[in-house]
């Protein structure tokens, strides 16, 4: 009886503290962060959330005057998950800005969810979606990062014309973010004349542990296979492949041979040397900006990872929008959010990856690199640099009533027989 | 005539009981004193999924069958809620009126849910298990790789529940009445089912089968029936949940979701159909608030910590703890639950 009185009086302890809402302080603005913290995901969640740490750190934890209070929550990457956390946040811990989330249909929900709350500002994280912004886009919702066809950018002719690739097989998640990175890989492969049918693409659900079947389908008859997976997925496939004896170059998707990717121990550190890929970051890039970058992080994060990943960096420029645009309104949220939502339209700043600002959608504008992964001078495999491609926009440098036409990105757009 | 009524208080007061009336009571006038937050995330959704794990516990309560195709079943109904009525997705989203989409939804869930009885009801045990699970693994995969019907990995979204007589079900208090409502009507069907011929012919089954086969009752049949009923509720509360999420998706009925089903009925405790709806409380409360009180990198395992402390110290659960305490507060009389 005595155990239970005590475990009930904890009960009724930890529910006091549940119910007695936080304190409004006029000092302190609350910023919520979500991000995928469990699921096959969590690595790159983790690294997302050290790069709104390191842009809060930068001003430390101050920005006009006011005390910034971060408020974390997590995902596991489905869109439901992503609704309940930011849910939370919004409607129970009432922040008024936000930021993320990480993944790409989670983006789209949460641009869904934007719309029921016109009072309250959200900053994408990561998620790369393209119809978040490209068609029915939320009025408060800003994305400073780039979509996933836009990280895709330089990619298609430098595998058609550098490397000789003429055929493609496609191994890809099975939701939003890579059916666009394979919809801008695709679209100047193709229209350069490159193949890639649809037969010889294949679509796995996130969180794959055996590709077995897929690797014993793939086709002889393809040049390389262009594999746009990310985080554990992507670490099994390439384990797997190479086990199997897989002879085939590959070409990687942004997040596919990426330092959440690059980092992991095994035998699969020798087979993706050389693999080229593109995304918004190059971790050899020599421009003062990103070496600052690299090294803060590294300081800040000691046993994060060699080098930042897109996921560190596009939280991290997210977040610095954010403060940027609150410092200039001085921090001052209450007309709902009207002023500050101006000052991130009209924003332009300098990141770690050179200029960003925003097209009409609130879609990031911003440069793309092409690079292949090379062994670094500390034998950490890195991405060296190929090529900067610079201001790249979401409609890939087409008029955006043309860009529609293309249609929306699906498993079979381009069609690319 | 006076006796008459009397007779009926009476009943009333054995049937419903002073521990209800209060319990209903509370429930009634929660939303006064709450915020939306909690009575719409917190309130609104510990009942929809308290009442998904109803239709769990009835059956393994009542008739020792663990089924884990229960989220299937609840899930079937939210998609076709997303289906026939109107959704933002541009797939599907026939636009059927609320009153014909519903019934549907409900009878197919039914419908499903009895097919289900019926491919498991032979087995028993582990068997039961493995079963049903099948079922769940493959219902979650196929919507998530089938584009046709189910629109794979994302799913349905901007699914709205309808305006009836002027009252839009989606704000908050208003939902929360209709899914205490449905919650209410299925918690007391369970307990008058459990007392009626029927019920009291399944926990039979339960306990005997073979002698009750002996006896003439088949308990195929039983078996197939009770998942039949489970599907109603389950039903029930899948079209709510699609209401109160606005959308759904493969994620809705994932593997980790059927587990969690699973959790909330074991953790609130089989033995009384109230513990799927105490379960459901401290399910989301915990889902919802770990967060805040550890590092967000760990708060997984304080849910795992607190759900093994519970099922360590009470193998009945929560309801389970209740029924001690009442017993050792009044120890000549037998603790019966709520």
């Amino acid at each position: 009886m005595k155990r239970f009185a005590v475990g009930m009086g904890a009960l009724a302890v930890a529910m006091t503290g549940l119910l007695t809402a936080n304190a409004a302080d006029d000092n302190t603005i609350k910023i919520g962060a979500l991000a995928t913290l469990e699921g096959a995901f969590t690595v790159l969640g983790e690294d997302g959330m050290r790069g709104v740490e390191m842009a809060l750190q930068e001003v430390n934890y101050t920005v006009a005057g006011k005390k910034i209070e971060l408020l974390k929550g997590s995902s596991d990457a489905s869109p439901d998950s992503a609704i309940r956390a930011t849910r939370k946040l919004v409607e129970r811990d009432g922040v008024k800005v936000m930021v993320g989330p990480l993944s790409g249909s989670e983006g789209l929900a949460v641009r869904d969810y934007a719309k029921t709350q016109p009072n309250v500002t959200f900053i994408n994280g990561t998620s790369g979606a393209q119809d978040t912004t490209l068609r029915d886009s939320a009025p408060n919702f800003f994305r400073f990062s780039t979509d996933g066809a836009q990280m895709m950018a330089g990619l298609g002719e430098y595998v058609y014309n550098v490397k000789g690739y003429k055929k493609l097989a496609v191994v890809a998640e099975d939701y939003s973010f890579p059916y666009t990175q394979v919809f801008g890989m695709l679209e100047p492969f193709c229209r350069l004349g490159g193949k890639a049918p649809a037969k010889a693409r294949f679509w796995v659900p996130i969180g794959n542990k055996d590709y077995s079947s897929i690797i014993a389908a793939l086709p002889d008859d393809v040049d390389a296979i262009f594999v746009a997976l990310g985080g554990s997925d992507a670490i099994n496939f390439l384990t797997q492949y190479e086990q199997a004896g897989g002879d085939l170059p590959l070409v990687g998707g942004s997040i596919t041979v990426d330092q959440t990717v690059l980092s992991a121990k095994g035998r699969t550190r020798k087979f993706i040397i050389g693999v080229p890929s593109a995304g918004p970051l190059a971790d050899t890039w020599d421009d003062p900006r990103w070496k600052k970058f690299v090294a803060d992080y590294k300081k800040a994060f000691p046993k994060g990872f060699p080098s930042p990943s897109l996921f560190a960096q596009f939280y991290y420029i997210n977040t610095k929008a954010l403060l940027l645009a609150l410092e200039q309104v001085g921090g001052d949220v209450s007309d709902g959010g009207v002023k500050l939502r101006a000052a991130l339209s009209k924003l332009e700043f300098d990141t770690p990856t050179g200029k960003v600002r925003l097209d009409e959608r609130r879609n990031g504008i911003a440069n793309n690199f092409v690079t292949e992964v090379a062994v670094g001078p500390d034998g950490n495999l890195i991405n060296k640099t190929v090529k900067v491609i610079e201001n790249v926009n979401q409609t890939l440098g087409v008029p955006y009533e043309e860009f529609l036409k293309y249609g929306p990105v699906s498993r079979t757009n381009p069609v690319c027989e | 005539m006076s006796d008459a009524s009397s007779k009926l208080m009476d009943q009333l007061h054995t049937q419903v009981g002073v521990k209800h009336a209060a319990l209903g009571i509370t429930l009634l006038i929660y939303p006064l004193v709450a915020s939306d937050f909690f009575t719409f995330q917190i309130g609104g959704y510990s009942l929809i999924l308290g009442t998904i794990a109803l239709s769990l516990m009835m059956l393994v309560g009542y008739g020792g069958i663990v089924s884990l195709a229960q989220l299937s079943v609840a899930g079937l109904a939210g998609y076709l809620v997303a289906i026939l009525g109107e959704n933002t997705s541009g797939v599907h989203g026939f636009g059927w009126p609320w009153w014909v989409v519903v019934p549907t939804a409900i009878a197919a869930a039914t419908f499903f849910s009895g097919i289900i009885g019926a491919v498991a009801a032979r087995t028993d045990g582990i068997y039961t298990i493995m079963i049903t699970l099948a079922i769940s693994v493959v219902f979650f995969y196929f919507t998530r790789q089938n584009y046709e019907i189910f629109n794979g990995f994302t799913g349905f979204s901007g699914i709205k529940p309808p305006v009836i007589f002027g009252v839009d079900l989606i704000a908050p208090v208003p939902f929360y009445y209709l899914c205490l409502a449905v919650a209410a009507s299925c918690y007391f069907a369970v307990l008058y089912g459990k007392r009626s011929t029927f019920g009291l012919a399944f926990q039979g089954v339960r306990d005997n089968a073979r002698r009750m086969e002996a006896l003439g009752f088949s308990p195929f049949l039983h078996r197939v029936f009770a998942h039949v009923l489970a599907g109603v509720v389950a039903g029930m509360a899948g079209v709510l949940l699609v209401w109160f999420g606005g959308r759904i998706s493969p994620g809705t009925v994932g593997i980790n979701v059927t587990i969690d089903i699973l959790v909330i009925a074991v953790v609130g405790g089989i033995i009384h159909p109230i513990g799927p709806f105490v379960g459901a409380l401290v399910f989301v409360l915990l889902e919802t608030f770990a967060i805040d009180f550890i590092v967000p990198e760990r708060f997984n395992t304080l849910i795992g910590l607190v759900f093994l402390t519970i099922i360590f110290f009470s193998p009945n659960g929560l309801v389970g703890i209740w029924d001690r305490i009442c017993e050792s507060i009044t120890p000549n009389k037998k603790g019966e639950g709520v």
